[in-house]
């Protein structure tokens, strides 16, 4: 599949803001994060800025952005529409919850079950994002019980990331569920990609050419002439290859930058004084994100679609 | 609305889509030609262009034909494949709108795009596993085959003419239309009788229109036509003529 700029730093970059809004909303409601009017300030910009970020970078995917509102109304069938929804109901609650942790000052009593449904808000969005992916059959890269995982768990550590960072920005100490819990995240989230490639390399073809042409009774089937010569929409959408020596090293890539150095940052952060670990959080928070880009990437670019049967693929 | 009507809706409605038979299509394009000449003027139009006239044309198209090969030695032969939306019973690619510009009529099941509403995000066209839906690439909007449906109910025309416009123009008479709910309509028929089939059932798509597969040629015929040798045993006639040349 194409790899669209678009809407690689739209899942990305909403992922991350949905992650700390979670983290928000979730550490709020318990009581965990500090209610200093600073840290509340960056922590929501950052958040809501990265959605929104989001959010409008996937508008530039459309072909007629001025009838995305349109897209709020299928939600009985449509994840796409879900997700639309799902992403537009968040900002309330985010906003009101921006408002009372900056102005208020307070996170007990009713402002508790608005950082609740905050985090169930993102959580809800991410969800949705991945069912997108998790529901097209004609594509078995993404029609996998890991794909949903994936997004949820991706979304989780970067937003982790980025709160740690901020944490230490603001002098504050980190609460020990975070600090503890990010490493077996970050473990969790590795675990569950290294599955997700796993299967994507071994799993059995779900169509074949024969299938998709029905002429496989008196033998094999080859294309002899494409349908036109020249490049179409199909194509250019749709049968994006990259070459194995390529994937290789973008998942290298992925598995140190998203992984493997955060990881290893995680686990020294409790250790060390704040002059290292405000850089140290930093980097890893980069390096995540970067990370993610690429696996992001990768996702996108190789996953196949079964339209490529028509077009000389042998199986998908 | 691109929930699929409900099958209680969908009862007494019809099924229609098209039967190509590929033992006849010789490949000549000329489906999707006059199936882009009239959906590019006709109520859906234009079905626009990009470079029409440059070194790297492109454009939308709503039918194209493979060419495949298939079998080996002398069994082996070449399938022309037109392919266009098979307007599925369990239509993803109208579930996954988001906008309700796509959607499955429930009194005959031709699935459309309503282009007011769709707002080009192509997740329909990802949705298909068939690749039956391209972007327009002016007008931004998902276009795919409508059944001509701007033909086939349409009063202006003369009777004869109300079918889709790649079933006119066939000249092997190789495409055929009909209602598949019907038991006793000529595809039906077809169906039954030449062993009709669906193409990548296994995506859950449940595919209204079929292909009859091609026939397969007895081995005697084909060395026959391979290798037409002269009879030894001629007619009476010939022998006739044969004593008299000869002698
Ligand atoms: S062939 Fe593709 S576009 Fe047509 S109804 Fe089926 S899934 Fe939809
Ligand atoms: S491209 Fe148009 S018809 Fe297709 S899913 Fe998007 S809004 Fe719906």
């Amino acid at each position: 599949m194409h790899p669209a700029l678009s809407i690689i730093l739209f899942t990305t970059s909403s992922g991350a803001g949905y992650g700390l809004l979670f983290l928000l909303g979730l550490g709020g409601a318990a009581g965990l994060l500090p209610t200093s009017r600073g840290f509340g300030l960056a922590a929501f910009a950052l958040a809501l800025g990265f959605v929104t970020f989001g959010l409008v970078s996937s508008a530039f995917h459309l072909g007629h952005p001025e009838r995305a509102w349109r897209a709020f109304s299928q939600w009985r069938s449509s994840w796409l529409s879900r997700e639309a929804v799902a992403a537009v109901a968040t900002y309330l609650p985010a906003l009101l919850l921006a408002l009372g942790w900056t102005v208020a000052g307070d996170l007990s009593g009713p402002w508790r079950l608005v950082a609740l449904l905050t985090a169930l808000g993102a959580a809800t969005t991410v969800f949705c994002t991945a069912m997108i992916y998790r529901s097209l059959r004609a594509v078995p890269r993404w029609h996998s019980p890991w794909t949903v995982p994936g997004y949820l768990l991706l979304a989780l550590i970067t937003g982790g990331a980025w709160l740690l960072f901020l944490l230490y920005l603001f002098g504050e100490t980190p609460p020990t569920p975070l600090l503890h819990g990010m490493p077996s995240a970050v473990i969790a989230a590795w675990f569950v990609q290294t599955a997700a490639w796993r299967r994507a390399d071994r799993a059995a073809p779900v169509a074949t050419v024969e299938s998709a042409t029905g002429l496989g009774p008196p033998g094999s089937v080859r294309l002899l002439d494409p349908p036109h010569s020249e490049a179409n929409y199909l194509l250019r959408e749709m049968a994006f290859r990259i070459g194995r020596r390529h994937a290789a090293k973008l998942r290298r890539v992925t598995v140190v930058s998203t992984f493997a150095l955060p990881l290893a940052i995680g686990l020294i952060l409790p250790f060390v004084n704040r002059l290292t670990a405000l850089p140290a959080s930093l980097l890893a928070a980069l390096s995540m994100s970067l990370g993610v880009v690429v696996e992001r990437w990768l996702f996108f670019a190789e996953a196949r679609h079964t339209v490529t049967l028509y077009y000389g693929a042998r199986s998908v | 609305m691109t929930s699929l009507p409900t099958p209680a809706e969908r009862a007494g409605g019809k099924s229609l889509a098209l039967l190509i038979d590929l033992d006849t299509c010789v490949g000549c394009h000329a489906c999707a030609v006059n199936c882009k000449e009239w959906n590019t003027g006709g109520r859906f139009g234009p079905l626009s262009d990009r470079d029409a006239y440059g070194a790297r044309p492109e454009g939308a198209w709503l039918n194209r034909v493979h060419a495949f090969e298939t079998g080996e030695e002398e069994a082996g032969r070449t399938v022309y494949f037109p392919k266009n939306c098979y307007h599925c019973e369990q239509a993803p690619c109208v579930t996954v709108c988001p906008t309700g510009a796509s959607y499955k009529r429930a009194e005959d099941g031709i699935v459309l795009v309503e282009e007011e509403l769709c707002m080009g995000c192509g997740l329909c066209a990802w949705a298909c596993p068939y690749g039956a839906r391209e972007m327009d690439p002016l007008a931004q909007v998902m276009r795919k085959c409508t059944l001509c449906i701007d033909r086939i109910y349409n009063e202006e025309l003369e009777e004869v003419d109300r079918v889709p416009a790649c079933v006119l123009t066939c000249p092997a008479g190789a495409r055929h239309f009909g209602d598949f709910a019907d038991p006793a309509s000529e595809v039906s028929r077809l169906v039954r009788e030449r062993g009709g089939y669906a193409v990548m059932e296994e995506m859950g798509t449940a595919p209204t229109a079929r292909y009859l597969p091609p026939r397969v040629r007895p081995r005697e015929t084909l060395a026959a036509v391979e290798a037409p040798e002269p009879t030894d045993t001629p007619g009476r006639f010939l022998a006739w003529v044969d004593r008299l040349l000869s002698g």
